[in-house]
């Protein structure tokens, strides 16, 4: 199939950036976003010329590296699929595709394609964990976990981190990446000894570094691992619960 | 504890021969092992009569941690906990993305809770069976005895289990295994378990006792001379954003680096994983074991384009009710449907009436290639062989069969655009793991000083053939249950001793290095300019016809050839366009091919040395009379370590003969 894709190029992050405008003319509906791009940039390098930066590694949709805005859209028009699993048949030949980095003031683009998703690093620093070394684990047997509970907690567990939700957002907040973390933690039985002290610490570190949530729900509407839309509730009502409780656990 | 106090008595071993021109024997290593304990109580012995560092002199160690998968990151972990300081560094931009994430399957562990008679001895058995006796038995001693508080962790630290409905953890079973001791979340076990450790390392980092240097890729490792003994005193790493080069200075220096199988291009591997670590401790004298030892998926889905960025694993479940066959007339192109029964070859049928399309992982991978390899293949690059439903259809209708595999139906529509239902799928062999990896005595060390090596990277516990879901085991125990008593271990004899300086003649020197590889790569201006893809592509193709599934003399020969004459291609054409001190993606994509074409030379010279066929390193020229794999426990029982030679194509086989004490050598029989 024929395509006019329009590139992003920016060379830093204090530089402006553009859209470069490419013609490709043997693209296959099977490629992949990213398979595209790496068809264009085959042909970039041959010539010596410098590709366009992006961000990928697994190709599999499990390790949440790749992750730009395809029309407007963040990982592409598919539901639900990161940019490695959007393939070429959800556009008809002869379209315009738009390829830029996710877009939001707490993504600095790096180069081209590619941001920087260290703020959401930084929230799971502040308590994304349970605090327990190694070797001091009791049995996990006689911890015992419902089926039920421990598949809704793996649920908000498969988050990927892609940080497309945060892209998606108009507000640009990142609590369904949060919601998620909290919800999952509170689940498990050792999670729960600290589950104030987390959401204190979490929360207040999101809501320094992102925008604040007003339900639009495009969060859980690109979200590659489907993590549910009640887990952005999770964000207040845990914050709310650690502040009347006022303990750690 | 010294090497001499430990010595173990080696009756009679000597080196044999080698056939390939340029490899001479080494010297007999020392595993470091107990001596005079049973193999299955080494590991306790061990931990007992190791040296500790006290709470308080801790902090006075900086250990350099590569990678932030399931081992590294563990081995991070652990380590900021003990108080030792850490620095941790990856390529990646979180610490979350390393490839362990990837793994579906499950995590074994013989906690033998149930009554089907699992035992740590049972695990240690399928592990050391299953690797084809090619692995250290003590070393799959401590692999099932640590199993048991790698899932109470794994649970403790966030790993949403799968849960029986009495609230108990839940198993499952797995190839090649009489019992059902794999735990599991879901299909996406690995995830859990990156994600896990992930967050012990994000509150290390966080309690500011592990130091994270993201986007750091490593280029070199800084090894000096320490009275006459070889020994690592940091890294050099180039910032991928900035292509800034900087030296890292610490005590020890842990790699957890990953598999290789990358190297043949087209792999199940995720992108970005690579070699270089691994062949920077080689160039720098740490010791490759086994480089040959590497498994093949059976049911990958093939390549079919060239620009195809890599395979995917489809399950091999469909082999429940698909049928493989290949058209018996060479370059049959025609339609699948059209092709009469009598023109078709259902070759594993054919050829293992027993099993038919069942038989094992290696079985079925070795089959399909040498079909291939015969011109029989199919698709548009005669690459692979149907995956035949049509009977199935017919006897149990398409909804079952839609029941059963519509998952894994749509995804090969998805990708490749046809419809199972109709026309056969294709699939073909893939790489998937690699067995082979850095030499590491029982403390988990090179054979540099203070280099140690951990997970994929490492060889240890698969010998020749991994057993599933025993790979996310090995780097959890690794990483959580033996580098935290090793490295102390190590450290204690180097108390008070102040680290290598950062601006030491030595660490500048290898800066220098760093920056030498990176300015001679930069700088070939060729007549015949191509990316670092158009050589990889190649040298991919070259280790999967010649260092593949099934391997020959006079194959492996040719690609050792082919090898030397694509490397001075590469070192002549290859062209990269932008600047180094920038961030490069190109670049960044030569390195890892540079090293790609001097491992591939190393993976057949192994292939070709190792005179037996064992698990998954199946030579055409040792065979049972029935076809199958056929060991030579009288002159190979032991593992190759490999070492560069003085001159160029010139290498030194090193070699630890190998004991089995409780599990006796007997051959390898899935019929």
């Amino acid at each position: 199939m024929k395509l006019t894709l329009e590139i992003w190029r920016q060379a830093g992050p204090t530089q402006e950036g553009h859209f470069e405008t490419v013609q490709v003319d043997d693209a296959s509906e099977q490629m992949s976003i990213l398979e595209l791009l790496d068809h264009v940039n085959e042909g970039y390098i041959e010539r010596g010329e410098e590709p366009f930066a992006f961000a990928s590694d697994c190709r599999e949709g499990i390790c949440g590296t790749c992750g730009l805005t395809v029309n407007g859209r963040p990982h592409g028009p598919g539901q639900n699929t990161p940019a490695c699993q959007q393939r070429l048949f959800n556009f008809t030949d002869g379209q315009t595709i738009k390829l830029e980095p996710f877009r939001s003031a707490a993504y600095p683009v790096i180069k081209d394609m590619i941001v920087d998703r260290a703020a959401l690093d930084h929230v799971m620093e502040q308590g994304g964990y349970v605090s327990m070394d190694a070797g001091t684990a009791p049995d996990a047997d006689t911890l015992h976990v419902n089926h039920e509970t421990s598949e809704y907690s793996l649920d908000h567990a498969a988050c990927i981190g892609c940080g497309a939700c945060v892209a998606a957002c108009p507000n640009g907040a990142a609590h369904l990446f949060t919601g998620a973390k909290l919800v999952h933690l509170s689940l498990m039985p050792l999670g729960k000894e600290e589950r104030g002290r987390r959401a204190r610490n979490m929360v207040d570190d999101l809501e320094a570094n992102f925008g604040h949530c007003s339900l639009y729900g495009e969060c859980a509407d690109v979200c590659p691992a489907g993590v549910p839309l009640t887990a952005v509730s999770a964000v207040t009502r845990e914050r709310a619960r650690a502040a009347f409780r006022g303990k750690d656990d | 504890m010294t090497n001499t106090e430990l010595k173990r008595e080696h009756p009679k071993f000597s080196h044999p021969q080698s056939i390939v021109p340029g490899v001479s024997a080494g010297n007999i290593l020392e595993s470091n092992e107990p001596h005079g304990v049973p193999m299955k109580d080494m590991w306790s012995h061990q931990k007992d009569h190791m040296q500790l560092v006290s709470p308080l002199n801790r902090r006075k160690f900086e250990v350099l941690v590569v990678g932030t998968g399931l081992s590294a990151g563990s081995a991070a972990a652990a380590l900021g906990e003990l108080g030792y300081k850490v620095k941790v560094f990856t390529y990646h931009d979180s610490p979350r993305r390393a490839h362990s994430i990837a793994a579906q399957g499950g995590v074994n562990a013989s906690r033998a809770k149930k009554v089907d008679n699992d035992s740590a001895y049972r695990h240690t058995k399928d592990t050391v069976k299953g690797g084809d006796y090619r692995c250290r038995e003590s070393d799959c001693w401590r692999l099932a005895n640590e199993s048991v508080r790698v899932i109470d962790h794994m649970n403790a630290i966030g790993a949403p289990f799968a849960r029986e409905y009495g609230g108990t953890l839940a198993t499952r079973s797995f190839g090649g295994v009489q019992v059902s001791r794999t735990y599991y979340t879901r299909g996406q076990t690995g995830q859990q378990l990156q994600l896990s450790t992930t967050s012990a390392l994000y509150r290390q980092i966080g309690l500011g006792n592990v130091e994270l240097f993201a986007h750091n890729d490593l280029q070199d490792i800084i090894v000096y001379n320490d009275n006459g003994k070889k020994r690592a005193g940091g890294i050099v790493t180039r910032n991928l954003i900035t292509g800034e080069l900087k030296a890292f200075t610490g005590h020890a220096v842990v790699l957890g680096t990953g598999g290789y199988g990358n190297v043949y291009h087209m792999s199940t591997l995720a992108k970005n994983s690579n070699a270089s670590a691994m062949m920077r401790a080689y160039d720098s004298g740490a010791y490759l074991a086994s480089p040959a030892f590497v498994q093949f998926h059976p049911t990958g889905l093939p390549v079919n384009s060239d620009w195809q960025s890599k395979t995917i694993l489809m399950s091999e479940s469909l082999r429940n009710d698909g049928r493989i066959w290949s058209p018996k007339k060479e370059g049959d192109d025609r339609d699948p449907n059209t092709i009469p029964e009598e023109e078709r070859d259902y070759f594993l049928e054919r050829r293992y009436p027993a099993f038919g399309n069942l038989v094992p992982r290696d079985v079925a991978s070795r089959a399909i290639s040498q079909q291939i390899n015969a011109g029989l293949g199919v698709g548009p690059l005669h690459n692979s062989v149907y995956l035949d439903f049509r009977d199935a259809i017919e006897r149990l209708g398409k909804d079952k069969i839609r029941e059963r595999y519509s998952n894994l139906i749509e995804m090969y529509e998805e990708a490749i655009g046809e419809s199972a239902y109709e026309t056969p799928m294709r699939i073909a062999p893939t790489c998937h793991f690699t067995m082979g990896g850095l030499w590491t005595d029982f403390n988990e060390m090179t054979s540099i000083d203070g280099l140690f090596a951990a997970g994929e990277c490492s060889w240890t516990y698969h010998g020749a053939n991994r057993l599933g879901a025993n790979s996310l085991l090995s780097a959890s125990v690794d990483g959580w249950f033996t580098l935290p008593f090793t490295i102390p271990n190590y450290l204690a004899d180097h108390l008070n001793e102040e680290k290598l300086a950062e601006d030491s003649p030595e660490a500048q020197a290898t800066l220098a290095q760093s920056q030498e590889r990176i300015d001679r790569l930069m700088g070939v201006r060729g007549e015949n300019p191509h990316g670092p893809s158009y050589y990889h592509r190649q040298l991919g193709d070259i280790l999967y016809h010649g260092c593949g599934v099934s391997r020959n003399v006079e194959d492996l020969k040719e690609a050792i050839t082919k090898i030397r004459e694509l490397r001075e291609d590469f070192w002549a054409n290859v062209r990269i366009p932008g600047e180094a001190n920038d961030m490069n993606q190109v670049l960044e994509y030569g390195l890892r091919v540079a090293d790609y074409l001097d491992l591939g030379e190393l993976m057949c010279v192994d292939a070709l040395d190792r005179d037996e066929s064992c698990g998954a390193h199946f030579r055409e020229d040792h065979l049972t009379e029935d076809g199958e794999a056929e060991r030579d426990d009288e002159n190979w029982c032991f593992v190759s370590a490999w070492e560069p030679g003085a001159n160029k194509n010139e290498f030194i086989r090193h070699a630890e003969p190998l004991y089995f004490d409780s599990i006796p050598l007997m051959t390898r029989n899935y019929k």
